[in-house]
Parts: structure tokens; sequence; C-alpha cells
């Protein structure tokens, strides 16, 4: 059920705040509650600036979903960068390389339901999160 | 194509000659092309000034609008950009005041039958010297608008951080909407100033307006908030809404030892409390 979904390419900060933004229409669309709404536009933040910062820039995609029992939102990011070597250090929190908090990936992987993340070194990293409705 | 000095002598001399009738064709020219945005009175003298100008870069044998001897010239039509950019004229309109000397310099020279040979061949010359002042004048016009949008956003980025003082020894920053770096970066200078100005111990940072933390905006609060303490004033961070809260443990995110209260009455009562401790 992606045919509603919205593409944005992410090439600088200002894609970010789009993202963002993006993220907080489809969210109130679907009825998301206050703190899941907040909790969903705070990863997709995150993992919209990896996606510019380590990634070297790439695209968001943002699509409601409906199981048939709930509804929710579905958002990926992906990139061609030089993609993750280790995952399990990269979750860890306060595992940064950019001088960041190192919170971001694994901050972002607390505030969804579902996190997929697929990475190969060299190719590009593409993160699948989606957020159901309680 | 530039003039030599032969040809720029000549044609100081007729814009010289015929310099009413000039004023006059050329005014009316840009009067039409603004469409009477601008009073008559008003273009009449802006041409005029300009006319003099063209003579007398011609009258110092100026080959090219580049040359020392249009420096004036330059000057002048820098400014006239300049108004014309505050004004809200487009890049064409402007340039177009600049073109629509040639016509007035061919009109007149219809008029007063001059059409040999050497008449035509100065004026083809003269006519790129016209447009390259005109181009000049684009130019200028398009570095004005860029200085003027880049003022404005930096206006935009002070209106929106208003950093008050809210009581004796207290200094708020309320913070709105998205806190992108370069926003970031002008709270924390104009914060630290404040405080130096005021002498105040303490800072609330109020982030009720701000819609998200994350790690970013948490990072440039907490690098507020060590600056700060580097100035001997404490900070405190409030606002923070229950959503707000929820998604910052969730995070991981850990504010550590500072402060932070719900609203900025508490974080203020909170200051206020301080203060009768340390009054004591
Ligand atoms: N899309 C990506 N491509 C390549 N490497 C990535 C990508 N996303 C994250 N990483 C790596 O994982 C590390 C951890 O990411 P995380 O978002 O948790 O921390 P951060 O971005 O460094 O800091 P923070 O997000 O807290 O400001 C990053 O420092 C980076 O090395
Ligand atoms: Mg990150």
């Amino acid at each position: 059920m992606n045919d509603q979904g919205e593409r944005v390419e992410v090439t600088s900060d200002r894609d970010v705040v789009r993202v963002r933004q993006l993220v907080r229409t489809a969210a109130v669309a679907v009825k998301l509650s206050l703190v899941d709404q907040t909790k969903l536009v705070t990863a997709a933040s995150e993992l919209a600036r990896n996606t510019l910062v380590y990634g070297g820039g790439g695209w968001v995609e943002v699509a409601p979903v409906d199981s048939g029992r709930r509804k929710g939102i579905r958002i990926v990011f992906a990139d061609q960068g030089p993609g993750i070597a280790d995952l399990d250090l990269a979750l860890t929190d306060g595992y940064t390389t950019g001088g960041g908090l190192g919170l971001g990936l694994s901050g972002a992987r607390r505030l969804v339901d579902e996190f997929d993340i697929a990475t190969a070194v060299g190719e590009g990293t593409t993160i699948t999160v989606t957020k159901w409705c309680r | 194509m530039t003039l030599n000095a032969d040809e720029a002598a000549r044609f100081a001399a007729l814009l010289e000659e015929n310099q009413d009738a000039l004023v006059s064709a050329w005014t009316d020219r840009v009067t039409t092309s603004l469409r009477g945005r601008l009073s008559h009175a008003e273009l009449q003298r802006q041409t005029s000034e300009l006319r003099r100008g063209f003579q007398q870069a011609l009258a110092g044998t100026a080959q090219g609008i580049s040359d020392a001897a249009a420096a004036e010239l330059r000057a002048q039509l820098s400014e006239l950009s300049a108004s014309r950019a505050r004004q809200g004229f487009s890049a064409t309109e402007t340039a177009v005041s600049v073109f629509a000397f040639k016509e007035a310099v061919l009109a007149t020279l219809d008029s007063s039958g001059r059409n040999d040979a050497t008449t035509l061949r100065d004026y083809v010359a003269f006519s790129s010297f016209v447009d390259d002042a005109a181009l000049f004048t684009f130019d200028s016009y398009v570095r004005v608008r860029e200085e003027l949008i880049a003022d404005q956003a930096e206006q935009l980025l002070e209106l929106s951080t208003p950093v008050v003082k809210l009581w004796e020894g207290v200094v708020a920053v309320p913070l709105v909407g998205t806190l992108d770096s370069a926003r970031a970066q002008v709270v924390m200078e104009r914060l630290l100033q404040t405080l130096v100005d005021t002498g105040s111990p303490y800072a609330i940072i109020d982030i009720t307006g701000v819609p998200a933390v994350d790690t970013q905006v948490a990072q440039h609060i907490l690098k507020t908030v060590v600056a700060a303490r580097l100035m001997g004033a404490d900070c405190i961070i409030s606002g923070i809404r229950p959503q707000i809260a929820q998604t910052i443990v969730a995070l991981g995110i850990e504010f550590g030892d500072i402060a932070t209260k719900a609203s900025l009455a508490d974080a203020l009562r909170y200051v206020l409390a301080q203060t009768g401790k340390k009054g004591r």
C-alpha cells in the first residue's frame, strides 16, 4: 500500500527540515497520537540527517500503511554512501564517527515500532521504519 | 567594440549640445517603462544627472565603462541600481532605464538630421558603450538585491531569537521553530553577549516553541549551557512538554545536572528560590 508515498531527495539541511514537515503531516493524517508523532518526526530527523551526513545524500520516502488491523506510517531512508561496516557498533549508544552524541541511530530504533536496516560496505544503506497507531 | 578617443570626444560634444532634448526624450521613455511608479520630476532629475555623467566620462575620453574616466558614471549607476532595488523594481526595469538613453540619442540624431556615415559609426560605438553601462547596472542591481536578501535573512534570524531580561539577574531566550546550526550559533552568541551586558548569573532557555528535540538540537543546547557556565552563569531549560520529554528519554539524551522545568514560570520560581538561598 505504498501508492500514496511521497519522496524527498536529501541533499542539504533544508531537505532534512522538509522530511520532518512531511512526516509530521503524514503522521497527523493517520491520527498518530501527539507523543507518537513527535517520536516519529524525531526519528526521521535523525535518520535523514545520517543519510545526508554519512550517506552523502540520498532520498527519503514517506507513505501511509494499513495492515488491515491498524494504520501507520512507513518511512524509507536510502543512500549510496560508504555503508556501515560494523552495525552493532554503529547501533551502540554514544558511538559516533562524526562528533555527534552517537544517539541518532540507536535512539531512532527505540522511537519506532519496526526498524529494518540493510547496509553493505561500498554500496550504501537503506533503513525502513514503521510506526503504528495504537 | 570600444570608443576611440575621437569618437568619444565627438559624442561628448553631441551630448552637451542637445542636452535638453536628450533629457526630455530619455525621461519620457523611462517614465513610460516604469508605468508611472516614479514621478516624472524625480526621473528627470535622475536622467539629467546621468546624462552629465555620460557626457563627462566621454569628455574624459573613457573608451569603456571600466575606464578610470568613467568612475563617476559607475558610481551614479551603482546608486541608481541600489535605489531601484530598494524600491522593488526588477532588474530588467532598472537596466531598461539605461538602455533607453540610446533611443533618446537616436531620436535626437534623427530630428537634427544628422545621418552622415561618421555620425552613424560614432553612434554604433557609443551604443555599445551604453550597453556595457546597462550591463554594469544590471550586475550591481543583482549584487544589491543579494545583500538585501542576506540582510533580511539575518534580521529574521535575530527577530526569532530575542534574548530578554526576565528579572534582575535572569535572562531568558525562547527558542521557536527549527533550531538549525545557523540559528543555534546566533542564539548562543546573543545569549552569551546578553549575559555579559547584564551581568546576569542565570539564563533560562525555553524550548516551548521547538517542535522536536533531536540529537542536533540537544547538542546545540548542551554546548550553549557549557559556554554559559564557563562565563559563570547557570542555565535552566524550560518548556519541556510531555511529548518532548518522552522522546528525549527514548532517544537517550541526558541533560546531566542541568536543571529542567516544565514551564518558564517554574524555571523563574526555581531561580528565585536559588538566589533566595544564596542571599541568606
Ligand atoms: N547512512 C549511514 N551511512 C554510513 N554510516 C552511517 C550512516 N548512519 C550512521 N552511520 C554511522 O553510524 C554512526 C552512529 O550514528 P548515529 O546517528 O547514532 O550517531 P551520530 O550521527 O554520529 O551522532 P548523533 O546522531 O547523535 O548526532 C555514525 O557516526 C556513522 O559512523
Ligand atoms: Mg546521527
